[in-house]
């Protein structure tokens, strides 16, 4: 496994970023942030697409970037794929001449997938002839892709690849991303806003927030924490659960999901006993009860100890962390309703869970049986 | 009748046109791609230089370049040595005034299609494996290609135009500096009217050619020249 070692600091008039950071170049790794905090710079940077930066970066042992020693490797020698979040085709070739193009200038010495493979991973045959001025936004994100990864990179870079208006179905192209490092043995470094896509793809989390790293690690722990502030999208602000079909309900159309010792009802996947299953519960579909709830039409309500409380003195709002034995779940509750029902680190619960997405593949978020 | 004299004009014109449009391709391209990328401070200040043959009545600009040029200045007098013959009332004088003339036609498209272009395909063409000479050849001029092709014609034609700027360094040697426009006005002043229609003609119709050709070619994207 290689390491990209980080140490940068890049000034953009009133805009500082500041990262130091060793990515495991391992899977996916995820930049995640909100607009502005500074992704696409890093990424940018990464590529040797910035100047004026000062610090260090090395794949290895080999140094991309030494402001110190006035080192900067050019771009197109640091043997990274990219992928703009405006794909870049170049407009005057068709898509099999954007295709050729990286493929003529990978060295050849350096392994790497086949013309014909990347075709065929990718879906591209029936588009190889089609000018690129004329494919969906879905399209040319697939060409994009492809091409980065026929110049043989040692890592794939992408910045935030699935967020043109025109992808209307991110579902097509997440799982040709999340497929990426298994398939072509390539580590990629993913740049997104989008907590949904972070979930679902990434194995480990760098969160930027104004230009700093305010978080980092396996994605799991860092999704859950609760101190992410406005870095994470508060609406879709969650965490991820690992569960397994035990049972296909077909008189109520249900797929019952073990998690651990608890048993959650989704509406109906397509998925066999047995197969695994990411579950995504956002805070904000979470309540909590002090009490076992009887009577109620939420059927998900899982027991657990709450961790951690946060609370936002600037808002009506607090979020707490509740352990489920296995995994964590986040709550977004009032801060009277903290008060109220005396909850604190340790307290018992019952976590009353609405609405539980299902990454398996990607689905739209549906709202569980009530 | 006329007989054709006047090929001997034409050739010089054409001779003369296609040298300093093939010496603008090569000197221009490089200020033109400063101009669209550099954020100097003095940049306005270059951008001005170069557009200054477009205000300058040619005669002014044939002055300081008859002083230049004459073998008693530094330049010309280097001129001179280095190749036997002078700048003024020479072939090589002509390609060297009509480069400076015809300056802004070559500078001026080929800036502003780099600009429309942008840094964003170079970047891509880096992340591909493209150095910048790779990129700048198999990804800029491609993207530009429209560009080059106004200001080339734009180049020739108004090289095939001039006349001021000739007749002060050049002056009106048959198969030597003798270009058709400086023709026309010499059988207009020895009342050869046929010879000077016949001419005049011919450089209406090839200008109105090429203006058909740049305006077809440029349908879809308006034609910038100052």
């Amino acid at each position: 496994m290689s390491v990209l070692a980080v140490d940068l600091e890049i000034q953009r008039d009133a805009f500082t970023l500041r990262v130091a950071h060793d990515f495991a170049l391992d899977g996916i790794s995820a930049v995640f942030g909100a607009s502005g905090a500074g992704k696409s710079t890093l990424l940018r940077a990464l590529a040797g697409l910035e100047r004026d930066l000062r610090g260090r970066v090395a794949f290895d042992t080999e140094v991309w970037q030494d402001s110190a020693r006035g080192v900067h490797r050019a771009a197109h020698r640091r043997g990274v794929g990219y992928v703009f979040q405006d794909a870049r085709l170049l407009p005057f070739l068709d898509v099999a001449g954007n295709l050729r193009y990286a493929a003529r200038r990978a060295p050849a010495a350096r392994p790497g997938p086949q013309f014909e493979q990347v075709v065929t991973a990718f879906d591209l045959a029936p588009l190889l002839g089609r000018d690129v001025t004329r494919l969906s936004g879905g399209e040319r994100q697939r060409v994009a892709i492809a091409r980065a990864l026929l110049t043989r990179p040692r890592l794939l870079l992408m910045d935030e690849p699935l967020s043109a208006n025109d992808i209307r179905r991110k579902a097509e192209l997440l799982p040709y991303v999340r497929g990426l490092p298994a398939r072509f043995g390539v580590p990629v470094l993913y740049v997104s806003h989008a907590l949904d896509e972070v979930a679902y793809l990434a194995d480990h989390v760098l969160v930027l927030e104004a230009g700093r790293s305010v978080a980092a690690g396996p994605a799991s722990d860092v999704l859950e924490r609760l101190d992410l502030g406005s870095a994470a999208d508060w609406y879709e602000a969650g965490t991820v659960l690992s569960g397994r079909v035990v049972e296909q309900d077909e008189r109520f159309q249900l797929t019952r999901v073990a998690v651990g010792a608890h048993r959650v009802a989704v509406p109906r996947v397509a998925a066999a006993r047995g197969d695994n299953l990411r579950l995504r519960v956002r805070a904000r579909d979470v309540a909590l009860a002090v009490e076992s709830p009887r009577g109620i039409s939420i059927r998900n309500v899982l027991a657990g100890t709450v961790i951690d409380i946060v609370e936002d003195p600037a808002s009506a709002y607090a979020e707490a962390l509740v352990d489920i034995g296995e995994g964590h779940l986040r709550s977004r509750l009032t801060r009277a309703a903290v008060a109220e029902l005396g909850l604190a680190p340790g307290a018992t619960v019952y976590a009353l869970v609405r609405s539980v997405t299902v990454d398996a593949p990607f689905a739209e978020p549906a709202a569980a049986p009530s | 009748m006329a007989a054709w004299p006047d090929l001997g004009a034409l050739w010089i014109t054409l001779r003369l046109a296609g040298v300093t449009t093939a010496l603008l391709l090569v000197v221009g391209t490089p200020i033109a791609w400063w101009l669209a990328f550099s954020r100097a401070r003095w940049r306005p200040l270059a951008e001005a230089v170069v557009a200054l043959p477009l205000v300058l009545p040619p005669t002014v600009l044939g002055f300081y370049l008859l002083l230049l040029f004459n073998p008693d200045a530094p330049l010309g007098h280097l001129w001179l040595d280095l190749t036997g013959d002078t700048l003024t009332f020479s072939f090589a004088g002509l390609v060297a005034a009509s480069m400076l003339y015809s300056l802004p036609f070559m500078v001026q498209p080929l800036q502003a299609a780099f600009a429309t272009m942008g840094r964003a395909p170079l970047d891509a063409g880096a992340t591909l494996g493209a150095g910048p000479l790779d990129a700048f050849f198999t990804i800029a001029v491609p993207m530009a290609a429209r560009g080059y092709l106004t200001a080339a014609v734009l180049s020739f034609a108004h090289t095939v135009g001039e006349f001021g700027v000739v007749l002060m360094i050049g002056g009106n040697i048959p198969g030597r500096t003798r270009v058709m426009s400086i023709a026309i006005y010499e059988h207009v002043e020895t009342i050869d009217y046929a010879a000077a229609h016949l001419s005049s003609a011919m450089l209406l119709a090839f200008s109105f050619a090429v203006l058909v050709l740049v305006y077809a070619v440029n349908r879809r994207q308006a034609l910038r020249v100052v």
